[in-house]
């Protein structure tokens, strides 16, 4: 009973410490006299931010603060739109991948969303306020994705960022061929080939194709009154490809090489639809013409490059050769370490490639708002947009700036002063707690050792290259 | 009276010959031998390895031979400003690059006739940047191509393995690291207990040796922690098992040292006294260790958590070893102590996630500026295989932005790392006498956003070229 009061303790601690923010009771905050980095409109300087309702309620020299409103003196301090990370696995609980077969569209990652993941917090401590949770790799076809901004402390059902468009995920190459996978005992999969990937697709949405069909035909009968119909039999996996048939559902599709680029925009002319984002796009430098005439964006590493053979002829220009050609790039993260300091990759694509400021800034703001397809509301510092603002100390591409603030519909969810502020108390509560009878070692008085529980860690790798979560060195 | 066993069989000559190559070990108390083997194997580790013991105080000082015997340009860099990061940072100044050294510094230097004119005006210039924790050149590809893999031996005890057999001069990471500003790193091989020794390499030069400024300048220990530094699959998991396990494999560490110092007594006497002494047998292994553990040569422990680090230094202090730390992600909590032992820290971890779940989320991130303030010695690297090490420059400007002064911040990825590794005579500042290791850019050099406009190594001016670059040429303009 002791030790169960023990553990819960602990356990309430973490939650103390990593979760239980004081809900953010002033829901107006004024920021004062700062560098505003609109992303649409230019730098602002000595410019207020009002942020009221959840909403960027006005931009300006010399606003009033309303009564009861949060003041934060920005002055020497910079105000830039919440980051976007458009390729993330964030507060996906256990695995990100359903990897028993290569076509899993009927897998959905919203229904494995932890809120007290720490990767959360952190990366909201990196100016990160929103995400697009995709399933992993490896499959030719994998789950469906979801859309969230960071609302830490909230519950997972208020993640979803409402009337965001749905996606899926697909992958390309080595994964989905299950080339670095080859443990003894596992039952190899198809398709363990680039050509086989290639086939799965094209047999899926050929089925899909009949599917639709199949639904268009009963839905004529039954529109011509016919009563002698029966409705064809639902199918989870053939849903998802009709909607993306019908332009209804955005594929966001992992791929490295250029051949496999060029054969994804194949099946996708051949069966009509689009691809929204190729992710990491590590070759799209060699295809950016064709990536541009297909009307697809790109979502890539700044300049992770040569972790795998595919990614041997990856570059860091690879963003800047799809922007000059006409695409709609971002740059994402697919990893809860680099979530925290996506501003320093996209600062990376002026050194590589010679992109403005500006353009670098879009890198992780408005370009993957349109990528995800809510940049209506978010992606830009403009009056009416959702307030997901975040203040940093100095000029956000600056590798010398860190995040004072951070606003997710204008409520305060990170404050570097107060997080210091808690530290110490926080410090003093786990000492308590190791102190505590149950807690002690075998060693000091403590009863018999605990065979370790599995501690569940944040997701760090990049491209599931291992598929699976981060291990302690 | 000098006492013979015998004739060496052709087995024995080769494994003399080829120490770094035989895997088997030879106990010190084999009593089959030969003097055959054994003199032949102890000139030859000499010779081949031309580092351990008496070979080692020329090697410190060699100069890339290639680079040595081509005539170098003299270069007179003006208008630059320049951060010496020794001394005061000069406004508008002068360098002079003769013989691959640097010949004079300063705001009123004249240039001799003749030498090659660089105008620096709006740029400025830095020393290259060392990083002391990567394995470059030993893995090309970390994942699915197992044949450009050469960083991690079998076995646990590997001293007498050297990174410097086998960087691969050639590897697309070093260039594509170089034209970045980091003109030095520390390769070293990993895994087991012993992983071997590492190589202190100039990132230009055709082969391993050309590159290399010290052969064999560290070894690179995996201090024994609970559930970690040792070969194999499988850890325990029961705590006491574990912790068994571990004490034992630290027991192991214990002991090859101090046969290590014992076998180079063994040697000593026998060489003051050859004709009465008896000739102990050659142990190719020990041989390596002996420089080791007499503390002539540094030797860095990985350790990340509080107490793996006090039980490194302690294990240190009790061998008389010269210890470094890696890692030490739980540096911050051990400042003063580190301080007090004098131990350098090379950290590794910056941008790694926070070991706990409930540290702070910028543990890792001020790890640098609490070590500063401690007055820990440190240096900041990026602990790559080697593809990213060019990323060097933002781990410092990490630490920056977490409380460490810039120009902190700046000399601990030059003129720190220099220093801990004992190379500070050559390298890591603008200062007349040392190698002409120097970037020119046209920004901070921490900033992600600024470009390297020159690059200087050994002297010789390389042109900003890597395989990214060529691809980025081949494809930029593609329709």
């Amino acid at each position: 009973m002791k030790t169960l009061f023990a553990i819960a303790a602990l356990f309430g601690l973490l939650c103390v410490a990593v979760s239980a923010q004081p809900r953010d009771a002033a829901q107006t905050t004024l920021i004062k006299n700062a560098t505003v980095l609109t992303v649409s409109h230019g730098t602002l300087t000595n410019t207020d931010v009002l942020l009221r309702n959840g909403k960027i309620a006005a931009v300006g020299p010399n606003l009033n603060a309303p009564t009861g409103a949060r003041v934060i003196d920005g002055t020497g301090k910079f105000v830039l739109p919440g980051i976007i990370d458009a390729h993330s696995h964030t507060m996906m609980d256990g695995s990100v991948n359903e990897c028993t077969k290569s076509v899993t569209s009927m897998a959905r990652t919203q229904d494995i969303l932890n809120p007290t993941a720490i990767g959360i917090y952190r990366e909201l401590a990196g100016g990160t306020t929103a995400a697009l949770l995709l399933h992993g790799s490896c499959n030719s076809i994998g789950g469906l994705s979801t859309t969230v901004k960071l609302k830490w402390g909230h519950p997972a059902a208020d993640f979803p960022v409402p009337g965001a468009p749905p996606g899926i995920k697909f992958a390309l190459g080595e994964n989905p061929k299950r080339t670095n996978f080859n443990i003894p005992g596992l039952t190899p999969r198809y398709p363990a080939t680039r050509m086989g990937v290639e086939e799965t697709i094209r047999d899926a949405f050929t089925r899909a194709r009949d599917y639709k069909r199949d639904w268009d035909d009963y839905r004529a009968a039954v529109a011509r009154g016919d009563k002698n119909v029966m409705p064809p039999r639902r199918d989870l996996e053939l849903e998802p490809l009709v909607e993306i048939l019908e332009g209804k559902r955005f594929v966001h599709s992992h791929c490295y090489r250029a051949d496999e680029i060029l054969m994804l925009i194949g099946i996708a002319d051949e069966f009509g639809f689009k691809v929204r984002t190729f992710q990491h796009v590590l070759e799209g430098y060699k295809v950016a013409s064709e990536i541009a005439r297909h009307g697809a964006m790109a979502s890539a590493f700044a300049d992770f490059w040569g972790y795998k053979m595919e990614a041997y002829d990856a570059i860091p220009y690879d963003v800047a050769i799809l922007t000059r050609h006409g695409v709609v790039s971002s740059v994402n993260s697919d990893s809860d370490e680099r979530a925290r300091r996506l501003n320093i990759e996209a600062a990376k694509m002026i050194r590589y490639g010679g992109l403005t400021e500006a353009e670098a800034l879009k890198l992780v703001t408005l370009n993957p708002a349109m990528q995800l397809g809510i940049d209506n509301r978010v992606g830009t510092i403009d009056v009416g947009k959702d307030a997901d603002v975040v203040v940093w100390s100095a000029h956000p591409l600056s590798v010398y700036a860190h995040v004072e603030q951070t606003f997710v519909d204008g409520e305060l969810l990170f404050d570097r002063q107060a997080d210091i502020a808690r530290r110490a108390q926080l410090d003093a509560e786990r000492k308590t707690l190791e102190a505590a009878e149950p807690n002690k070692p075998p060693a000091q008085g403590g009863g018999p050792p605990r065979t370790p529980a599995e501690i569940r860690r944040a997701y760090v790798h990049a491209d599931d290259i291992q598929d699976r979560e981060d291990q302690p060195r | 009276m000098k006492k013979t066993y015998g004739t060496a069989s052709r087995s024995e000559r080769d494994q003399g010959t080829t120490p770094i190559l035989r895997r088997a070990f030879i106990p010190l108390t084999t009593v089959r031998g030969s003097v055959t083997a054994g003199l032949f194997a102890s000139v030859m580790i000499l010779i081949s390895l031309s580092c351990t013991l008496v070979a080692f105080a020329q090697d410190t000082d060699r100069i890339d031979p290639q680079l040595a015997n081509t005539p170098l340009p003299t270069y007179v860099i003006r208008n630059a400003r320049i951060v010496t990061v020794s001394g005061a940072e000069i406004e508008n100044g002068t360098v002079v690059i003769s013989d691959g050294k640097i010949a004079a510094v300063g705001a009123n230097v004249s240039g001799p006739a003749g030498a090659k004119e660089i105008d620096g005006k709006g740029l400025t210039v830095y020393p290259g940047m060392i990083d002391l924790g990567t394995n470059m050149g030993l893995v090309e590809i970390p994942t699915g191509v197992p044949g450009s893999e050469d960083s991690q031996e079998l076995g646990d005890m590997n001293p007498n393995i050297a990174a410097v057999w086998s960087v691969n001069a050639h590897s697309a990471h070093i260039a594509v690291t170089r034209v970045g500003g980091v003109t030095n790193a520390l390769s070293l091989p990993s895994g087991g207990i012993i992983s071997g020794q590492g190589a202190f390499l100039n990132l230009f030069g055709s082969s391993p040796r050309e590159m290399a400024l010290v052969p064999e300048a560290v070894l690179m220990v995996e201090f024994p922690r609970i559930g970690g530094g040792g070969f194999g699959f499988g850890q325990p998991n029961i705590t006491t098992e574990a912790t068994t396990q571990r004490d034992r494999r630290i027991e192991e560490l214990r002991k090859i040292f101090r046969d290590a110092e014992a076998y180079g007594r063994a040697q000593d006497s026998y060489r003051n006294d050859p004709k009465s002494v008896l000739r102990p047998v050659t142990d190719p292994k020990l041989a390596a260790l002996v420089p080791y553990a007499r503390g002539e040569r540094p030797v860095i422990f990985r350790a990340e958590r509080e107490r793996e680090i006090r039980a490194a230094v302690r294990f240190a202090e009790e061998l008389k070893l010269k210890p470094i730390i890696i890692g030490a992600s739980e540096g911050w909590k051990v400042a003063a102590f580190l301080k007090e032992k004098n131990v350098p820290v090379i950290l590794d971890g910056t941008l790694n996630l926070p070991l706990r779940e409930d540290d702070a989320y910028d543990s890792l991130y001020e790890n640098a500026s609490k070590l500063q303030a401690a007055g820990v010695r440190f240096c900041i690297s990026t602990g790559d295989s080697g593809a990213h090490v060019r990323d060097l420059p933002f781990n410092a400007g990490m630490a920056a932005a977490f409380g460490l002064p810039k120009g902190e911040a700046l000399k601990s990825v030059t003129l720190y790392p220099a220093q801990i590794l004992g190379v500070a005579d050559r390298l890591g500042s603008i200062e007349p006498g040392k190698l002409a290791n120097i970037v020119i850019t046209d920004g901070d050099i921490l900033e992600a956003r600024t470009n390297v406009r020159y690059l200087f190594i050994g002297g010789r001016q390389l042109p900003l070229v890597s395989r990214h670059t060529m691809l980025n040429d081949e494809f930029k303009d593609r329709k």
